[in-house]
């Protein structure tokens, strides 16, 4: 099969459902004449010409606004952040106006878009650069948000996401848009709201999603060769979160480690512990575990980052204390 | 352009139109004090010219979007005074099934891109409705209503700039009553000339008398007309006033009874009475017997209210997302 980066299995994505649905338009920061700030959508102006690939001026607030209501006027807008932290000056478009539209209007207005780009650090960035977001917005009803690790998954989900009635969160990452894997020629869709297992095993069940299940793919690998086992989980999408995979593996393997890049307050990993408490509390060998990021805006220096982080390191010293080992 | 004329048929529209608003606010507020509508309500009484000049104005598959003060635009827009007091009392029979509210009313069929409750946040809407339109080559124009208030929001800076940019058919109206709930106006800029603000991105922009229907109607068909043959936005202020408080629970102690006397002086509804009397349009019979129908329709909406059920406990779970069969968590 053809190995692609997964900046060209979004632009993929992106391409093949605006050929085919003529109410899409994409809409953001540097998205047309400069090709995308991380060339996602480069040569897409070409071909769709400047009515359906749209550069704003620097106002995320308003041109997610525009976008919210060219949803509730018939169109299928993606609006692309250039990173969800600036997401943060439109955020009450997005919770209070396409979040809510449906709901409010009593199931008149649905809202079929999608909020794209990259989340979370990518290296030496600094602390306005460096936020993961996914769990604020999951906390959102209305919302479904979506975390793809790998190329694959990036092309079949950002399809569905595209497709879907409601408002979607679409969140990928700088430190991913480089990375190449197998993604077949012809068309296919992965629904919302159901994990990957992306390794089985008996020792421990490992659940993280987006850009660390790299950090916990390898820490898996480590492991292996120590003779542990671990089943590796993708969550794919945070909201809704695919529980039942998680707490049947937990059945089976009656440990849980959660990795996550976020603060520790109110995390995935916070809500993934509860529901896993409730409703496997009897298989459970050893309490669980999380990494997460540390409770602190992340800071400049190398050091500062590589202590900030979840870790290959931390990961495999973690799972070794759940074994007891 | 000359001078518009307007028919007898006009000045009737608009007289019953604005009595309806009228009665139908005044309704509300003694509804409200005997607690048969709950939540935040706020009423339009002293502006009703604002929403009647523009419909008359407007053709009927153009768009509107306003902010929460929102009934007047609702039952203007030609949704049911039924279906608009049925939302005010929360029942399942009203034009949001009882999840909207006083701020959040909505008709897809009417074009009512409804009632918003985020001070400013139905500006960037109301350019992307007018945005879908010119994508498809429509002919419809967007009226995105908004208060003083919402003109200190960055969101409408950023939605004038764009607006402008991409030449969106839509009139931006800026219902200018004085007070940002208790704060005036000069108090909270130093241009107190509101219109001035779209001058910083070339838009055409006016201000206009908001107590005569006819002046808005003229300021709103010029601006459709520019919409609709694609040269772009306008701003209007329309400088009205509002007779009540900011809300139900305003006393509205900012300001000085002289003040509220004199914009009563310059009544709205009471200018277009006198206009239809002069004309020998209608007698002041003739115009009783429609305030009457207008009595019994609003009395109707609050018997139909009172006898619709509230929405059932499972509705919490429908209209949330459009997927049919979403996993909440229940707990």
């Amino acid at each position: 099969m053809r190995s692609i980066q997964f900046r060209e299995a979004l632009r993929e994505a992106l391409s093949e459902e605006m050929r085919r649905d003529e109410s899409i338009f994409l809409m953001g920061e540097e998205v047309a004449e400069y090709n995308g700030a991380y060339k996602v959508s480069q040569g897409m102006l070409d071909e769709f010409g400047a009515k359906r690939i749209i550069d704003t001026p620097i106002a995320e607030l308003g041109f997610a606004g525009i976008g919210v209501g060219a949803a509730m006027n018939g169109l299928r807008p993606i609006i692309e952040f250039m990173t969800f932290n600036f997401s943060l000056v439109a955020i009450d478009q997005v919770i209070n106006a396409a979040a809510k539209m449906y709901s409010m209007s009593g199931g008149q207005f649905n809202i079929p878009m999608v909020f794209r780009g990259p989340t979370g650090s990518a290296g030496q960035l600094g602390a306005q650069h460096s936020q993961a977001f996914e769990n604020w917005y999951a906390n959102c009803p209305g919302l479904k948000v979506v975390v793809p690790s790998n190329p694959y998954d990036a092309k079949g989900l950002l399809k569905t996401a595209i497709r879907d009635n409601d408002p979607v969160i679409f969140m990928e990452s700088e430190q991913m848009y480089g990375d190449k894997g197998e993604v077949p020629e012809e068309e296919y869709l992965i629904p919302i709201g159901v994990a990957d297992v992306k390794r089985t095993g008996t020792h421990v069940t490992l659940v993280s999603f987006g850009k660390i299940m790299k950090v916990v793919l390898a820490a898996a690998e480590e492991l292996a060769k120590e003779g542990i086992e671990c089943e590796v989980i993708d969550l794919r999408t945070v909201r809704p979160i695919d529980y039942n995979t998680v707490i049947e593996s937990v059945k089976k393997t009656n440990r849980l480690v959660i990795i996550e890049e976020a603060w520790p307050l109110a995390s995935i990993s916070s809500e993934i512990t509860y529901m896993v408490q409730k409703n496997a509390f009897d298989y459970l060998d050893a309490p669980i575990r999380r990494i997460t990021t540390q409770d602190v805006p992340l800071g400049y220096a190398p050091t500062l980052v590589q202590a900030f982080l979840p870790s290959i390191q931390k990961t495999v010293q973690t799972v070794k204390e759940v074994l007891y080992k | 352009m000359a001078k518009l004329t307007f028919t007898k048929e006009t000045y009737l529209q608009w007289f019953e139109s604005m009595m309806l608003m009228r009665r139908f606010e005044e309704k509300s507020a003694q509804l409200y004090g005997q607690q048969k509508i709950k939540g935040f309500c706020h009423l339009y009484i002293g502006q009703e010219a604002v929403v009647a000049g523009t419909m008359s104005a407007l053709q009927k598959d153009d768009r509107l979007i306003t902010a929460y003060r929102d009934h007047a635009h609702a039952l203007a827009c030609g949704i049911s005074a039924r279906a608009v007091m049925a939302e005010l009392y929360g029942k399942a029979t009203g034009c949001s099934k009882g999840k909207g509210g006083s701020m959040h009313m909505f008709s897809k069929e009417h074009n009512f891109f409804g009632g918003h409750g985020i001070v400013g946040g139905q500006i960037p809407l109301g350019a992307g409705i007018a945005f879908a339109d010119q994508y498809r080559g429509g002919k419809q124009v967007t009226v995105c209503y908004f208060g003083d208030g919402a003109m200190r929001q960055g969101a409408l800076h950023e939605t004038f700039n764009m607006a402008m940019l991409w030449k969106l058919p839509v009139i931006f109206v800026i219902e200018n009553n004085g007070y940002a709930m208790g704060t005036s106006v000069e108090r909270t800029s130093n241009v107190g000339e509101l219109y001035k603000a779209g001058l910083a991105f070339d838009m055409p922009s006016f201000s206009v008398d908001g107590m005569k229907a006819e002046s808005v109607h003229e300021a709103v068909a010029k601006a459709a007309e520019r919409g609709r043959n694609g040269d772009g936005p306008t701003l209007l202020e329309i400088r009205t006033y509002r007779y009540r408080g900011h809300s139900m629970s305003d006393p509205a102690k900012y300001r000085t009874k002289e003040e509220v006397e004199a914009y009563k002086l310059q009544d709205p509804l009471e200018q277009v009475r006198t206009s239809i009397l002069n004309k020998k349009w209608a007698s002041a019979e003739d115009l009783d017997k429609i305030e009457e129908n207008i009595n019994n329709i609003v009395q109707d909406a609050v018997d139909f209210s009172e006898n619709s059920p509230f929405p059932d406990e499972s509705e919490l779970f429908t209209d949330v997302y459009a997927e049919p069969n979403y996993p909440f968590i229940i707990e």
